[in-house]
């Protein structure tokens, strides 16, 4: 099992750490496969990303997929946001090991829940669950 | 490769020793006729197997040469004891107990045979990491053919008390082999005195070169062979015989018994130095096992509300080599099959690192592995969304 070399810059060097105090959005999901733990809080402004950050308990790539995805969304619509594939986080990496294209839906998913979380918050209605993602919480995650 | 890097993987394998290689390669290029053949270079080449086979016997205290059967490695050993064992006389089927945290190549051909009218029983170790000779003794069962558990565990570095365990083996009327390879030369291995009826070991573990390795079976023992063919080996492992890598093996595990006991103050002085400074570096941390009977040479290290695979490659980036147990880090994303048999949570599992010092390890390497896992742990934990959460305090 190999990681690119831009997974383990963002590894190395990962964007974006750490939690907004004033967070408009939070989200926290785990991964079922193997434990993995991941916390996304948003800034929104006019419906787009201002800022986001990131903290995650996980493998080399759950650490990576979660840093590129903040800097995938950064700026992006909430709309735009939410359809982020884990597919187009894998490719924004170079690529991710076949066993590991989990811990990029772990990222894809922390990212529609903060997103949501805002929503909810401001009284208007949830736009992610796609079914890439439906999953998890029919887990119970 | 080894410029610049600190290797602290020995237990996964070890580099060659050059005094080893040295001894090999005459077998290549002057001594290189197949030990079989009536012919002068014929002769020299069983001459060259068969002193390899006398020293081999002499450092793991066989009762004749002809019980050390030379083979293509520990996994080649341990699976033709399993099966040639099993098998032998045409037996088609009878109860067989492996520990769980066996190797694989233990395990594998259990669950093999298991298929294949065979009855297979895991017996668990303790949370010590130790086969209790009482729960071997409860496991037995009328018709118990074989039992299999090895030395020294390769993760948890816990030593079995096979004297004990191969004696009540013999009692319950059952055959006993124990996997060594984590063991040989780096604790005393004397075949006659835990009286076992078959060993495995490993020539890549002991600075010795990959693709040998050895297998004892005490003289009388029934065997199917696992490898059909020529008949090499007293009928019991076919194929050419590798000479070079025989005398390999035999220089490499001479070379381990003569240095044992220095080696063994040496590793366990480091070893010891290493568990001291970083459980007390750092919070949440243990060594499984620490109050077991232990190899000098590996820790098992669990630093929770971290990820073993993280920890790993950040270290690798630092120059150091080492292995976890973490789910995450196997392509099958099950945690180790050994924590798990001792009762580790999957989720302190996942904080597990396994450091394995060398003949070459010094002082300086275990102190720089502190010295940079500190910094990467508490950098990790601050990142994690629930180690404050899980531990009440900040990183
Ligand atoms: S999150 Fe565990 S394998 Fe990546």
């Amino acid at each position: 099992m190999l990681y690119s070399d831009k997974v383990m810059d963002h590894f190395g060097n990962p964007h974006n750490v750490g939690v907004i105090e004033d967070a408009d959005g939070v989200g926290e999901v785990g991964n079922p496969v193997c434990g993995d733990m991941m916390k996304i809080t948003i800034k929104v402004t006019d419906d787009h990303l201002d800022d986001i950050k990131f903290q995650t308990l996980g493998c080399g790539a759950a650490i990576a997929t979660s840093s590129v995805i903040t800097e995938m969304a950064r700026g992006m619509s909430l709309e735009d946001a939410v359809r982020i594939t884990k597919a187009e986080i894998a490719g924004e990496l170079d690529g991710l090991p076949p066993a590991k294209m989990h811990c990029s839906v772990l990222a894809a998913d922390g990212l529609r829940a903060a997103v949501d979380d805002y929503l909810v918050k401001n009284g208007r209605e949830p736009i992610s669950g796609g079914p890439e993602h439906v999953e998890e919480d029919e887990q119970g995650q | 490769m080894t410029d610049n890097r600190v290797y602290l993987d020995n237990a996964a394998t070890t580099r060659t020793d050059p005094r080893v290689v040295d001894a090999m390669v005459p077998f290549f290029t002057d001594t290189y006729g197949n030990a079989n053949s009536l012919h002068a270079e014929g002769r020299a080449a069983h001459k060259a197997l068969e002193d390899a086979r006398s020293r081999v016997a002499a450092a793991i205290n066989a009762g004749r040469p002809d019980e050390v059967l030379f083979t293509s490695g520990g996994t080649e050993s341990d699976n033709s004891a399993l099966i040639g064992l099993a098998t032998a006389g045409g037996r088609a089927g009878g109860h067989i107990i492996v520990s769980a945290f066996e190797h694989h190549a233990v395990l594998e051909p259990a669950e093999w045979l298991g298929k294949h009218g065979f009855d297979i029983s895991l017996l668990k170790p303790r949370s010590d990491g130790v086969v209790h000779p009482d729960d071997l003794r409860a496991a037995l069962r009328e018709g118990t053919v074989l039992v299999s558990i090895m030395h020294g565990n390769n993760e948890l570095g816990t030593l079995q008390p096979i004297a004990e365990l191969a004696a009540v083996a013999h009692e319950g009327g059952a055959l006993f082999h124990t996997d060594a390879a984590q063991t040989v030369g780096k604790v005393e291995f004397d075949a006659q005195a835990l009286g076992v009826d078959a060993a495995s070991f490993s020539g890549h573990k002991i600075y010795g070169p990959k693709g040998t390795g050895v297998l004892f079976l005490k003289r009388g023992t029934r065997f199917a062979p696992y490898l059909m063919g020529g008949g090499q080996e007293f009928h019991k492992r076919s194929g050419t015989q590798n000479v070079p890598g025989a005398q390999g093996f035999a220089t490499a595990l001479e070379i381990m018994v003569a240095e044992r006991e220095a080696e063994t103050g040496r590793l366990t002085m480091l070893r010891d130095r290493f568990e001291a400074a970083i459980l007390g570096r750092l919070e949440n941390t243990y060594v499984n096992g620490i109050d077991s009977p232990r190899m000098p040479h590996i820790t098992s290290l669990i630093v929770k509300g971290v990820e073993g695979e993280s920890m790993l490659l950040h270290l690798d980036a630092k120059g150091i080599a080492v292995s976890t147990g973490s789910a995450c880090s196997s392509g099958s994303l099950q945690a180790s099959h050994v924590l798990m048999a001792i009762d580790c949570p999957q989720e302190i599992a996942h904080g597990s690192l396994r450091v394995s010092l060398g003949r070459w390890t010094t002082e300086a390497d275990v102190d720089y592995l502190v010295d940079s896992l500190v910094p990467i742990v508490e950098r990790l934990r601050a990142m994690s969304p629930v180690y404050e959460k899980m531990f009440g305090q900040k990183a």
